[in-house]
């Protein structure tokens, strides 16, 4: 009997594990992927919002704020690429400025600090390629710009290093409430069983707790489109570029991203099929006219990468972060839609301590360690790469040579606490394959890295999930030896 | 300190690290990021390379192996698996610095008085173009799916749409069919195509592989693997005409939408570029914008015969050699720049050093519709024809190439216009 | 009278073969022009590359070719025999691997040396 089950490995369920492991708890993290920060979290605009965004008196609104705050010093611990580049809601006309005015009292409502309202003279002072048409702006200095997969994965892997089981590969098909209380969880790996359930199952959550008994929202999945630019374009702004929320949501965002790139998107477009992250021709046109809208001067030939992402909107306004009424040891945390990423933590930390008021003992592990570091070869000074080079020759063999990866780091990827087991789990652990040629050039020597430190075949390896193959088969073998199909 | 170093250990590289031997140069390290020298040839097995240079039909790695053997007989160094990482000019004359990694020798600042950039091309790949559609495993740029088929040996699908008709494009049709796939459409948005008509002949009429010109990819299906893939015709807007979709079931896109010189490192450096090229700004003789750095090649322009690549980069190596020896740049009296005219879409070189003694020099340009007639017509400053080139067939696939004579350069006032004038037939 | 784009280098001559004329061929800028549309209308033939099977090399691939064009129709068939193939490093570039390739009197040979792997 474990004392608490985590359904889901996003970023919340991360953030959730991540909050356990400083207690003397059985503890594990039931993942349906093979790899985790597998949906909304790999897939999103990356920001850390600063809070003045939601309606005062919500849940998002107090995580949203306390999740900022803790973010910075979580990544400060665990080695998480973050930086407060801060955010400017930009204005275009009279109404967008009455529009900003609001969101400021908001931000005031909310506890945001540092919000200020700027003319139009002092928004083209702070950032010079804003379109002549902006008139106004809200900067928010708390907000930042992170590795969002980083962040889940960090806080993950400190949570398993500090004895928090993770099975990956593991969707839950039924849930039963035990009689002594407590939960039954099934999988293919067999039954798990837990006196508490925490559900972060993302834009699953819905039908995870309908294994349970019928929730009384409904899940209304939205998918939001991006633009991912060359470095060359990373230097275009230096913060978010907000336009004034309207009924969509948060509109299009321009922003750098933290790998030094620039982002632009996402639209918002209601989708029935919640692992249809394509990306439309109409999407990307409307993302395409309103990014220039706020930056005229973005060169969309440098775009490396379109995406999108499905958020978990419900139709309640509100994050779902409750027990159960008819089962207090089983915990929602639902309808994580934007601000999400900037909440995580603070949601996380929320789960605890419902999870205590349904009767978990929460007793301090004096032996958690709450570190990790992590080498990123590219950024290091001469004599700290030679001495690297000196100690593992690995480091001297650059694998992708547009983010400059190592040989040596995409084997750290392979061998981690949540080790990398496909070629996207690689990207995401080190960047490989992420630059500008989207990994047509080192595609082949991770697959070979890849396939010698996990000893399979290279048909067997995965771009992501089960059934992405990238290789058919050997050539010249004999007809009957079928490979993938 | 080095006299030379030369980025890149391909036809470019190669060819280049040769000439400046040749011409003197002793102290020569080439820089290669493979664990061999040859670069692109390795994996580009079909023959067709080297009648110019050789008068004969060569496989890729047999044309690679022909310099490969010429600069085993120098005393050229080579550093392979090396990455070089950064270049920093020097002022004034002092030594330029590379520096470079690899896993024996770490972290390296080497110093030369040279360098010959031939770090080649990248391809571009599906977020260049935007294409839509959901993004499973199976969509593979040309370039890396023959990779693994011919150097890993593996094949990367079996039912194979492939977008673009560039000549890995075309070539892969073929390759792929040869092993047991089935090609199914090659689908080019232009009206013509972007290869070599020999290759429309070889790798799609003779496997029966239909080509869809003014064509392109509309939709991606396949949560996991790619399952199916949507056509449709483009109107001469370019865009999508609705109606006209055509819908294949496949599990591989292979993707042949053209070539990028990779010049982050030319960029590092500082190095004046030309966005029609995106490649370095170079003079008649392959030098940048800064003294003692050169560029030929791929990195310079994309080529699509290895043996103009061998001859461009022969002149970067003779150039660089009589830079080093020299201590100097070549001092110019006159500058000649050359720009587009009707028809032209890019020169290289973008100006001409006229020195003290008269040289022809070599240009190269691409032009962007099909002719079957036409006149390569030079024009000075003054609209004074400076010389005038007949030309039968004319293709934005094919590079063309004119030499524009000394005596015809002397009495030109800069800039000259190329432009393209069609002849009625 | 057929139409044939010139596929023997990469100028790609438009030529015309009168068969009724001895396959007379006109449009062609060098004697291997006639030649190829001569036999593009009675024997079609190709160079065949491909790869073969090479163990204990640097790759695990060596690129061979046929050391002259061999019939079209053949080319499938040829495939085949590439595919039965097992080779062991090293392989010396030029290096004969089916000699005499299903009677054509071509030679499958090796286009690269194949070192053995370091």
């Amino acid at each position: 009997m474990y004392d608490i089950i985590v359904i889901g490995c996003g970023v919340v369920g991360a953030a959730t594990a991540y909050r356990l492991a400083r207690y003397r708890l059985r503890t594990a993290v039931l993942e349906a992927c093979n790899d985790v920060a597998n949906g909304t979290t790999k897939a999103n605009s990356a920001i850390i919002h600063a809070g003045y965004d939601p309606e005062p008196g919500t849940l998002m609104a107090a995580l949203n704020v306390e999740g900022n705050r803790m973010t910075a010093e979580i990544c400060r611990k665990l080695d998480v690429p973050f930086r407060r580049c801060g955010s400017l809601v930009v204005a275009f006309t009279p109404e967008d400025q009455a529009m900003l005015e609001k969101l400021y009292q908001r931000g005031v409502a909310n506890g945001v600090p540092q919000l200020r309202l700027l003319s139009g003279e002092e928004a083209h002072a702070l950032e010079p390629n804003l379109s002549a048409e902006v008139c106004g702006a809200l900067l928010a200095p708390t907000a930042g710009i992170i590795d969002p997969w980083g962040f889940a994965l960090a806080m993950i892997e400190t949570a398993v290093q500090n004895g928090v089981e993770l099975h990956r590969s593991c969707p839950v098909t039924a849930i039963d409430a035990l009689p002594e209380g407590g939960f039954r969880l099934t999988t293919p790996k067999g039954s798990f069983e837990a006196r508490c359930v925490i559900n972060a199952a993302g834009v699953e959550a819905d039908r995870v707790h309908e294994l349970l008994e019928p929730v009384n929202w409904k899940m209304t999945p939205n998918r939001g489109e991006y633009y991912l630019f060359d470095k060359s374009e990373g230097s275009l702004v230096d913060h978010v570029i907000f336009q004034c929320p309207g009924p969509e949501g948060k509109g299009v965002l321009v922003s750098p991203t933290v790998h030094g790139n620039l982002i632009a998107g996402p639209n918002a477009e209601p989708v029935t099929d919640r692992l249809d992250v394509g990306n439309t021709a109409d999407g990307l046109d409307f993302v395409r006219s309103r990014a220039l809208k706020s930056v005229p001067g973005i060169n969309f030939r440098q775009n490396i990468r379109n995406f999108s992402g499905i958020r978990a909107n419900t139709d309640q306004g509100d994050f779902l972060i409750a027990a159960s009424p008819n089962y207090p040891g089983f915990i929602d945390l639902a309808g994580i839609k934007s601000p999400g990423l900037s909440s995580a933590p603070a949601i996380g930390k929320r789960a605890v301590e419902l999870a205590a008021q349904a009767g978990l003992t929460l007793e301090e592990n004096p032996d958690f360690r709450d570190e990790r570091h992590v080498v990123r070869f590219r950024h290091l000074p001469p004599e700290e790469k030679n001495a690297l080079v000196a100690k593992d020759p690995r480091y001297g063999r650059v694998i992708c040579r547009c983010e400059t990866i190592t040989e040596a780091e995409i084997v750290a990827a392979l061998h981690g606490p949540v080790p990398a087991c496909t070629v996207n789990g690689v990207k995401r652990r080190c960047n490989a394959g992420m630059g500008r040629c989207q990994g047509g050039f080192c595609g082949p020597r991770v697959q070979e890295i890849i396939s010698r430190e996990l000893g399979i075949p290279p048909t067997q390896i995965c771009m992501e999930q089960e059934g992405s193959w990238l290789l058919a088969c050997e050539t010249k073998q004999a007809k009957e030896d079928a490979g993938n199909v | 300190m080095y006299e030379l170093i030369v980025i890149g250990g391909g036809p470019a590289g190669l060819a280049a690290a040769c000439r400046a031997w040749d011409a003197g140069l002793r102290r020569i390290l080439v820089i290669e990021r493979d664990r061999e020298l040859g670069g692109i040839l390795n994996q580009c097995i079909h023959n067709g390379f080297g009648l110019q240079r050789f008068k004969e039909e060569l496989t890729g790695p047999e044309y690679a192996g022909r310099f490969i053997t010429m600069l085993q007989k120098t005393g050229v160094q080579v550093q392979l698996d090396t990455m070089a990482l950064q270049i920093v000019p020097g002022r004034d004359g002092a030594p330029h610095q590379v520096h470079a990694i690899n896993g024996q020798e770490g972290y390296q600042v080497l110093e030369t008085r040279a360098v010959i950039l031939a770090m080649g091309c990248r391809e571009r790949t599906r977020g260049a173009i935007s294409i839509p559609g959901e993004r499973p495993a199976g969509i593979f740029t040309a370039g890396a799916a023959q990779r693994y088929l011919n150097i890993e040996g593996y094949m990367v699908g079996r039912r194979v749409v492939i977008l673009g008709s560039g000549d890995i494009g075309l070539i892969m049709a073929r390759r792929m069919t040869l092993e047991g796939a089935k090609v199914l459409a090659c689908v080019e948005l232009m009206p013509y195509s972007s290869g070599l008509t020999r290759n429309i002949v070889q790798c799609l009429q003779d496997y029966d592989i239909p080509l869809y010109l003014s064509h392109t990819i509309t939709d991606i299906r396949g949560h996991n693997r790619v399952e199916q893939v949507t056509v449709s015709e483009v109107g001469p807007d370019r865009c999508p005409i609705p109606g006209t979709e055509m819908v294949f079931d496949c599990d591989t896109v292979l993707l042949s939408v053209g070539l990028i010189p990779e010049n982050e490192l030319t960029k590092g450096a500082g190095i004046a570029m030309d966005p029609r090229t995106s490649g370095a700004q170079v003079y008649e003789n392959m030098e940048t914008s800064i003294p003692g750095i050169f560029a030929c090649g791929n990195v310079l322009h994309v080529h699509d015969l290895v043996d103009y690549v061998s001859a461009e980069s022969e002149r970067a190596g003779a150039a660089a050699a009589a830079y080093v020896q020299a201590g100097q740049e070549e001092p110019a009296d006159h500058i000649i720049a050359l720009k587009n005219g009707e028809g032209v879409t890019y020169t290289v070189p973008q100006q001409i050093r006229l020195g003290t003694q008269a040289r022809t020099a070599e240009v190269f340009f691409r032009v962007n519709r099909v002719t079957k007639a036409a006149a390569i017509v030079v024009e000075d400053a003054d609209g004074k024809e400076t010389a005038r080139f007949k030309r039968g067939h004319l293709a934005p696939g094919e590079m063309e190439h004119i030499a524009l004579p000394a005596a015809a350069l002397q009495s030109a006032s800069s800039p000259l216009t190329i432009r393209i004038e069609e002849v009625p037939q | 009278m057929k139409e044939l784009v010139c596929i023997v280098c990469p100028r790609g001559c438009r030529l015309t073969v009168d068969e009724d004329n001895g396959y007379a061929v006109t449009g062609n800028s060098c004697p291997r022009g006639a030649e190829y549309g001569r036999t593009e209308l009675q024997n079609p033939t190709r160079v065949l590359t491909t790869t073969v099977k090479v163990a204990g090399g640097m790759h695990r691939r060596l690129p061979v070719r046929t050391n002259r064009a061999i019939p079209k129709g053949l080319l499938l068939a040829a495939m085949e025999e590439a595919a039965k193939v097992s080779l062991t490093a090293p392989v010396e570039a030029g290096q004969v691997i089916i000699p005499d390739l299903l009677g054509t009197g071509a030679d499958l040979i090796a286009s690269r040396a194949m070192p053995v792997a370091p």
